[in-house]
């Protein structure tokens, strides 16, 4: 599988998206310079995370406006798989691929630790290789991610279970200790209502090798690899099937 | 250039010039060797630039003749310290590290947002000039006591947040640091942060101006008036007017610096740049001298050329500003344009402002008027050397007179156990270095706060890379040589304890005054113990910073140098950390205990005394532990290492308790044992801080393995007890609930409450 790795100025975990995708889970990657139109053919787009455009304004409120993103938008609505991490999944609810916003975290304070997130849903493309419940430990990394969003929406969000992960203690209880940033319902991860896009703000890429203390960010990339074979089978077998014909 | 050259402030008389001189502290022999280099008198301009060049921030003229004792060779040192921007070691693997130290200290004390966020800035930017991405930063602040000054906390909180808000930005991990609170730091808090780069050998950029013709440009952020006259700010005492030199204080952009970082390595990458150099202190016009000068060539620039930020700035004003995120980059003839479309690419200016002569001179035009015109070597390895008086203190003798007899045994050791874990230097600083991104780049191997030294990942070698900073005033209050030498020992314990053999270093020396006699003796005497001990172990010093001029209307700081030590892992060797891991497994002291209290946190603690002698260091016995713990590290004997330092014993065995993060294990020890003629008070074997001690623990079948390994080597090693339980239970004096330890320990973010 290809994947592009969307550089903004001011990104800065691109590299490790990066080196996880072609070191650890062996795939092809790209870089995808924001001026640039051309997503060269990825299978799967990734907002990486950092601090682009300087965070200024909102974060991700100035990126959102870069060219690449009217792409990133055109394959999302396409049905293109999306990946926004930290800033990237910023950028997302700037773009309104996602809805809602965040906040600066509960308590106004940057927190980079571990924190233990249950996974929601196994049948997502980003979520099939995990157990439903499973608690998994990620490292979190900003100043604003207190998601935010308006009760109706939230109402939908709910019904069509597109929160995929959520902040929970090492029992998998959702308590307000557990909850580093204030975010609603504990809402850690999130997918649009078509399922292909998601953000998350823990870093899956700072949680791939065993040196680094967990591994339990890989099966989200191997979640989406899985999904995306399968998806490029079943294309095989429809154009078998339209050739036969 | 003809004496009738106007400057942009209009011709002032010999008078007028004199007083300005006067006011950028040049001194009445320096303004006669100005005035006898040029042939006459200088411009405005020309005496704000001598002004920044030999301020002692940029001229080092108090230091310069001890710094050239330091041990500065080794085989790994690829650059000799002080010729260029940073240190260079090799790593092996085709892998070079680029890491340096500097202190922020001055702005800080009057801006601590600003101050620390464009410190980091600085030493990022001394580290990416030499062709090296930044890998890691570290930071050693000092303040005043927390429940002391209110303004303490104002800038406690600053810093922190101005490290914050600039290093996670930037994208470069904070991965580790020290944290220390003394009133000598009320009124002049220290902020050194060191950056650790890598580079391929063959990579390694310079700063010199070479290329008779060829083209000098301007890259990055704009010019202002922020940031003027810095380094002059940086050289003189703080007092009560220093917050009306604000202006002098930079303004730090993370995201230009991230974008520049960037912009700079691709275009280093090109092969075009010849010579590159960082504006940080005395901005344009260190630059352009010190890049001219290394390269036995002439500048020439146009002033009119640099982009401003702000209207109507003079020549002098463009010179000594201080502004952030600028560099100078000479590129060959002909490469310009592709370069500045370069960084272009990354919404950057790059402007060519002049080209590279042969005359030995800088010149700074104004459009078509002279500004400034001095040889380059006049503004550099000309600048005036000090040997300034130094005067043991008269303070020492009394201060280091301790009588025991004086000083009661607690009436609870637990007490003061707890106590002293709960105290802000000794506490759990995660309220701090959670508030860094400590992960980005995935290559931070040992979480901060889990082992006494930071362990990183570098792709492309097959070692793993330790780092260290360190640092101890009251030591070097105490006994200004021995507290050097204790200094660097830690440092290399701390690698020792990860399983690193330590390979160079970095420092920072924070002082008073020099001009203070006592100061100097400080200072001299310090770089003595530094030397020895570097030369000792084997870690030549690659370069580093001197921040003299440390005092505030009460007082001259302590004199503090900082450690900053890089060293390597065994091939294949995971790092060690601190914390206890299993239970059952036993517990070992390497090193002697002996009755010393002098200086211990301890005793300024529990009996509100900085007093005494620090510990006695033996540099061969301190090697000899080192050896005994790289050895059995290597046989894979050692499960977790911890060193002794501030707090004793008893506050290592507690840490080792709670330094393993999810998992809190007790311990039962047996003390008494250790009590003997020579050391007869509890309180001096519980938190006395004899040097040259690690806490070891090993599976019980090898518990004689290491003996026989310390006995050959003639280090003490002495069983203490047996990890285990829900208690830490030091016989027969303490025996406290991990709990409760755990609570005081990690009760920095309630005592800082409101902040």
């Amino acid at each position: 599988m290809k994947f592009g790795v969307v550089v903004f100025p001011g990104s800065n975990c691109e590299q490790d998206c990066f080196n996880v995708l072609t070191d650890v889970v062996k795939q092809d990657a790209v870089y995808l310079w924001h001026r640039d139109t051309d997503l060269q053919g990825v299978d799967c787009v990734v907002l990486p995370g950092g601090c682009s455009d300087g965070d200024y304004l909102r974060s991700g409120a100035i990126a959102r406006f870069s060219p690449i993103m009217k792409s990133v938008t055109a394959f999302a609505k396409d049905g293109g798989l999306v990946l926004g991490i930290c800033n990237g999944f910023q950028i997302l609810l700037e773009a309104g691929l996602l809805p809602g916003a965040m906040l600066r975290n509960r308590g106004l304070r940057f927190i980079c630790k571990f924190v233990q997130v249950r996974v929601e849903r196994t049948d997502t493309p980003f979520t099939n290789r995990f157990q439903r419940g499973q608690v998994i430990r990620l490292p979190i990394a900003h100043n604003e991610g207190n998601y935010m969003v308006e009760p109706r929406e939230l109402k939908l969000i709910k019904q069509r279970n597109q929160a995929l992960f959520r902040y929970c203690d090492a029992d998998g209880q959702l308590t307000p200790g557990s909850n580093p940033n204030g975010s609603i319902d504990a809402i850690a991860g999130l997918s649009n209502a078509a399922g292909n896009v998601m953000g998350l703000m823990p870093h899956p890429e700072r949680a791939s090798e065993p040196e680094l203390g967990s591994v339990d960010g890989r099966l989200l990339f191997e979640s989406m690899i899985q999904t995306l074979s399968e998806r490029g089978r079943s294309r095989q077998r429809r154009a078998a099937h339209v050739s036969v014909n | 250039m003809s004496q009738s050259t106007k400057d942009s402030l209009g011709n002032l008389s010999e008078a007028q010039l004199r007083k300005v001189a006067r006011s950028h502290n040049l001194t009445d022999e320096s303004w006669k060797r100005i005035v006898k280099t040029l042939g006459r008198l200088p411009t405005l301009t020309e005496v704000g630039m001598f002004g920044v060049m030999y301020s002692e921030h940029c001229s080092y003229a108090s230091s310069k003749i001890y710094l050239k004792t330091f041990p500065t060779k080794g085989k790994h040192v690829l650059v000799p310290a002080g010729k260029e921007n940073a240190g260079l070691v090799d790593i092996g693997n085709g892998l070079a590290v680029a890491f340096k130290v500097e202190s922020h200290n001055h702005p800080s004390a009057v801006e601590p947002h600003a101050g620390a966020a464009t410190g980091v800035g600085g030493i990022i930017r001394d580290i990416f000039t030499m062709g090296a991405r930044p890998v890691a930063l570290f930071d050693s602040l000092r303040f005043g006591r927390l429940n002391g000054h209110r303004r303490t906390r104002f800038l406690f909180e600053g810093v922190v947040k101005g490290i914050s808000d600039y290093g996670n930005s930037v994208g470069v991990p904070t991965v580790g640091g020290e944290i220390y609170f003394d009133d000598t730091y009320r009124g002049n808090p220290l902020v050194n942060v060191m950056c650790i780069g890598v580079v391929a050998p063959e990579k390694i950029a310079r700063g010199a101006a070479k290329g008779i013709g060829n083209p000098v440009l301007y890259v990055g952020s704009s010019t202002g008036r922020d940031g003027l006259g810095g380094a002059s700010f940086a050289s003189r005492d703080l007092s009560e007017e220093s917050a009306a030199d604000r202006p002098a204080v930079q303004i730090g952009d993370p995201f230009t610096e991230k974008c520049l970082i960037e912009a700079t390595l691709e275009a280093l990458a090109t092969g075009d740049v010849v010579g590159i150099q960082d504006m940080g202190a005395a901005g344009l016009t260190c630059s352009t001298a010190e890049t001219a000068s290394r390269g036995r060539t002439g500048m020439e620039i146009d002033v009119a050329l640099v982009p401003r930020r702000e209207q109507s700035m003079t020549p002098y004003e463009v010179m000594l500003s201080e502004s952030q995120e600028r560099m100078l980059l000479i590129v060959k003839k002909g490469r310009e344009a592709a370069i500045t479309k370069l960084f272009a690419k990354w919404g950057l200016h790059a402007v060519v402002i002049g080209r590279v002569t042969d005359d030995g001179l800088v010149r700074i035009k104004d459009g078509g008027a002279v500004a400034a015109e001095i040889p380059a070597g006049a503004l550099t390895h000309d600048a005036p050397v000090y040997r300034r008086p130094t005067k043991k203190p008269r303070y020492l003798a009394k201060v280091q007179q301790l009588a025991l007899r004086a000083i009661s045994q607690p009436k609870d050791y637990g007490r003061a156990l707890t106590q002293l874990l709960a105290s802000p230097s000794i506490a759990d600083k995660a309220v701090v270095y959670e508030r860094y991104d400590h992960m980005v780049q995935t290559g931070t191997l040992v979480l901060p706060g889990r082992a006494d030294a930071a362990v990183l990942r570098l792709r492309g070698a097959d070692r793993l890379l330790a780092s260290t900073i360190d640092g101890n005033g009251t030591y070097c209050y105490l006994d200004p040589y021995e507290g050097g030498k204790l200094v660097v020992a830690e440092a290399a314990r701390n690698l020792a304890c990860v399983g690193a053999k330590p390979l160079a270093v970095t420092d920072c020396l924070n002082f008073g005054n020099p001009e203070d006699p006592e100061i100097m003796w400080q200072f001299k005497e310090c770089v003595r113990g530094i030397s020895e001990a570097c030369r000792a172990f084997g870690t030549p010093v690659t370069g580093g910073n001197v921040s003299l001029y440390n005092e505030s209307p009460s007082g001259a700081i302590d004199p503090t140098p900082v450690i900053g030590m890089i060293g390597l892992l065994e091939p294949g060797k995971a790092p060690l950390t601190a914390g206890f891991k299993d239970d059952g497994d036993v517990i070992l002291l390497l090193g002697e205990t002996r009755e010393e209290l002098g200086g211990s946190e301890y005793l300024k603690l529990i009996h509100r005394r900085k007093q005494g002698k620090p510990p006695k260091l033996s540099l061969a016995r301190e090697k000899a532990l080192h050896q005994v713990m790289l050895a059995a590290v290597r046989q894979g004997w050692v499960k977790s290492a911890h060193d002794c330092s501030e707090g004793g014993l008893a506050v290592t065995l507690a840490e080792c308790a709670l330094m393993e993060g999810e998992q809190l294990l007790g311990a039962e020890c047996g003390l008494s044992g250790l009590l003997s003629a020579a050391v007869r008070r509890p309180d001096a074997l519980l938190f006395g801080e004899s040097a040259g001690r690690i806490v070891v623990t090993c599976e019980p079948y090898q518990q004689e393995r290491i003996e026989e390994l310390a006995r050959r080597k003639q280090v003490s090693c002495l069983r203490l007890g047996r990890v285990g339980g829900s208690r830490l239970s030091l016989k027969p004096w303490i025996d406290e609930s991990i709990d409760d330890l755990n609570r005081a320990w990690r009760s920095l973010a309630n005592q800082l409450g409101g902040v």
